[in-house]
């Protein structure tokens, strides 16, 4: 029982999420330093189901119960504050999504457990797990400890290739139980789909998108002149829909739409985790950026260190030019 | 009439350069120009919002450290009714305890309880743990909701629908009773701008409260090792010159694709 390494299983409508292979194989690495074994953890009433491609991992721990049906919050973290207790794993190791978002601060506060969150990697160092987290929007990097176990990670996308992380067995399940209240303060009543926009920027080949760096809502023109040129849409940040200088349809990133096309031009966007996973995938990335330490230019292609300001017009007018000439 | 609990702290604004400290754990103070986090900003708002709409009054409440005056009577100046500062923290490495501590004092109670909503940002870029809305949540036994981007509140049933948000655009509705802790990711509204006129005035008209901090000092359950510039892993191929010599460039990248 000492030495278990835990994965929960991040499921989103019914489908186990890429990040939960990600930190299975992040997991896999870490259980063995320890020495541990690396056990996956399903919650749900239909759990049993989805543990075909979670070879990766030594076992399955199984919590089936009606109230885990979706992904509320405090309900899961109740029943993780039940299971932990009963089996003292080393480490939980959670996919940091906005579906897990609160469970690893709200395990903590009930546990009194450490957290540690923003993990881009866990390496153990000395017998102990030393996590590289990041703060203030990636422009510093902590290496940070727990000082107790069991410990709780959120980790974030990336940390290691899915594949690595997806084994098509099934792991040895073991079923374990849990007692949730039949009411919670707390009511799911469902979920909403956004509202369709005028443009599907999940369709389209072209993406020119703009972050904080475009200051005032009129120069989301400048963008939207170039997207035309180039045949494109205008797409976001996080900050500019907060704005409302472009709609929801528009924002890129976890909470937004996940895109994949032949073109992002990111335009003063400083590539924040939560942005960079809506738009990673993309086939070319280029991006303009004032601060040559952004970490946008880690995922970009090319780079340009500049003011957006004066590089997209100088971009319209050239493409605008090519276009005639050709 | 709804009693409103706002818990917003500062963050090293990061369009400074932010450097570290000789000790290696630690931002170099003199690198920190401190501003109110992005999100308590929206929980502010929000928070205003509601006010607004249903009645009531708010409080906003901040730990006392540099530039925190300005921040107070600036919400002050947008509406808030009280501002609290919490004074007497240790320093230190402290970003990771003070969410923590502040929630204490408030469990504490220096007569701001019971609230009827307690509003925090969902997480903040100085430790990005998202743990001031939960530890409160907890001490006060209360139900948490973490990146909402709408409420509405029924004052007579005592409960209110929150919207959280999912993943692509897809939120969730959550029906909950009052009191409740709320992780602020987005308000209904951009934040509203105030005049500095404004501010002024209301650093003439109105005084800030304070009360001690209180409850057991927070507990650091993690260690910092060493804080660092994360290295440039150098993907981007790199271009540089005037600005209609690099606008050439990528042109050229992009015929090169078949793009333009
Ligand atoms: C639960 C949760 C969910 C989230 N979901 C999303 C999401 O779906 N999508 C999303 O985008 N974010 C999301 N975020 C927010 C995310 O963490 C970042 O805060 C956000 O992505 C930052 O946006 P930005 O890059 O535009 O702004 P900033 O980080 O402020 O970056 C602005 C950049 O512009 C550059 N710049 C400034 N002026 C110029 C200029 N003249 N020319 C060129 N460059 C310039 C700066 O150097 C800087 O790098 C989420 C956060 C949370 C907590």
């Amino acid at each position: 029982m000492a030495g278990e390494i835990w994965v929960l299983v991040e499921q989103w409508r019914g489908r186990i999420s890429d990040i939960t292979y990600e930190v299975l194989a992040l997991g896999r690495e870490v259980a063995e330093a320890l020495a541990g074994s690396l056990q996956a953890v399903v919650l749900g009433p239909g759990a049993g189901e989805s543990i075909f491609s979670l070879g990766a991992a030594d076992g399955a721990l199984m919590v089936e119960h009606s109230a885990l049906a979706e992904p509320v919050p405090e309900v899961y973290a109740l029943a993780l504050a039940q299971i932990i207790p009963q089996r003292q794993p080393q480490a939980l190791l959670i996919p940091q999504t906005n579906v897990t978002m609160e469970l690893g601060p709200l395990l903590a506060a009930r546990l009194a457990v450490p957290f540690l969150n923003s993990c881009r990697d866990v390496q153990v160092t000395d017998g102990r797990p030393v996590a590289r987290c990041i703060l203030y929007g990636g422009k510093v990097e902590a290496s940070v400890t727990p000082q107790s176990a069991p410990a709780v990670f959120g980790i974030l996308p990336g940390v290691r290739p899915p594949e690595q992380g997806r084994v098509e067995r099934a792991p040895a399940v073991r079923a374990l139980s849990v007692d949730l209240p039949t009411e919670f303060p707390l009511r799911f009543r469902g979920y909403t789909e956004l509202e369709a926009g005028d443009v599907d920027i999940t369709r389209e080949n072209v993406l020119v998108a703009v972050g904080r760096g475009i200051q005032r809502p009129e120069n989301v023109a400048l963008a939207e002149e170039l997207a035309a040129a180039l045949g494109g849409a205008v797409c976001g940040s996080r900050p500019v829909i907060d704005q409302r200088w472009l709609p929801p349809s528009r924002q890129v990133g976890t909470s937004g739409m996940i895109v994949k096309p032949q073109l992002y031009l990111a335009l003063g966007i400083s590539g924040a985790p939560e942005h960079a996973q809506g738009m990673k995938e993309a086939a070319l990335i280029v991006a303009i950026n004032t601060d040559p330490r952004a970490p946008i230019f880690d995922i970009a292609h090319y780079g340009v260190v500049g003011d957006l300001l004066e590089i997209v017009p100088a971009m319209t007018t050239r493409v605008k030019q090519g276009k005639q000439a050709a | 009439m709804l009693n409103i609990l706002v818990l917003v702290k500062l963050v090293p604004d990061t369009v400074e350069e932010l450097e570290i400290a000789p000790d290696g754990r630690s931002l170099d103070p003199a690198s920190v120009r401190l501003i109110l986090s992005e999100r308590d900003e929206h929980a502010l708002e929000q928070g205003l919002l509601l006010k607004e709409r249903y009645g009531g009054t708010l409080t906003v409440i901040a730990l006392d450290v540099p530039e925190v005056d300005d921040v107070l009577f600036t919400a002050l100046a947008k509406g808030a009714d009280r501002a609290v500062k919490i004074t007497g923290m240790e320093p230190g490495p402290s970003t990771w305890t003070a969410a923590g501590l502040a929630a204490r004092t408030l469990a504490a109670g220096p007569g701001l309880l019971p609230a009827d909503l307690i509003l925090t940002g969902v997480q903040a870029i100085d430790d990005l743990d998202g743990q001031a809305g939960p530890i409160l949540a907890r001490l006060l036994e209360l139900p948490y909701v973490g990146i909402t981007c709408r409420v509405e509140v029924d004052p007579g049933a005592r409960s209110a629908v929150v919207v959280r948000e999912y993943v692509g655009g897809v939120t969730g509705t959550f029906e909950v009773s009052l009191p409740v802790v709320l992780g602020v990711q987005s308000a209904e509204k951009p934040p509203r701008y105030v005049p500095v006129a404004k501010v002024r005035a209301a650093m003439k008209s109105q005084r800030l409260e304070s009360v001690p901090a209180s409850g057991e000092s927070a507990v650091m359950r993690v260690e910092i090792l060493q804080l660092m510039k994360p290295e440039a892993t150098g993907r981007a191929v790199m271009l540089d010159g005037a600005p209609e010599e690099v606008a050439a460039q990528l042109c050229d990248v992009l015929a090169a694709r078949g793009l333009l």
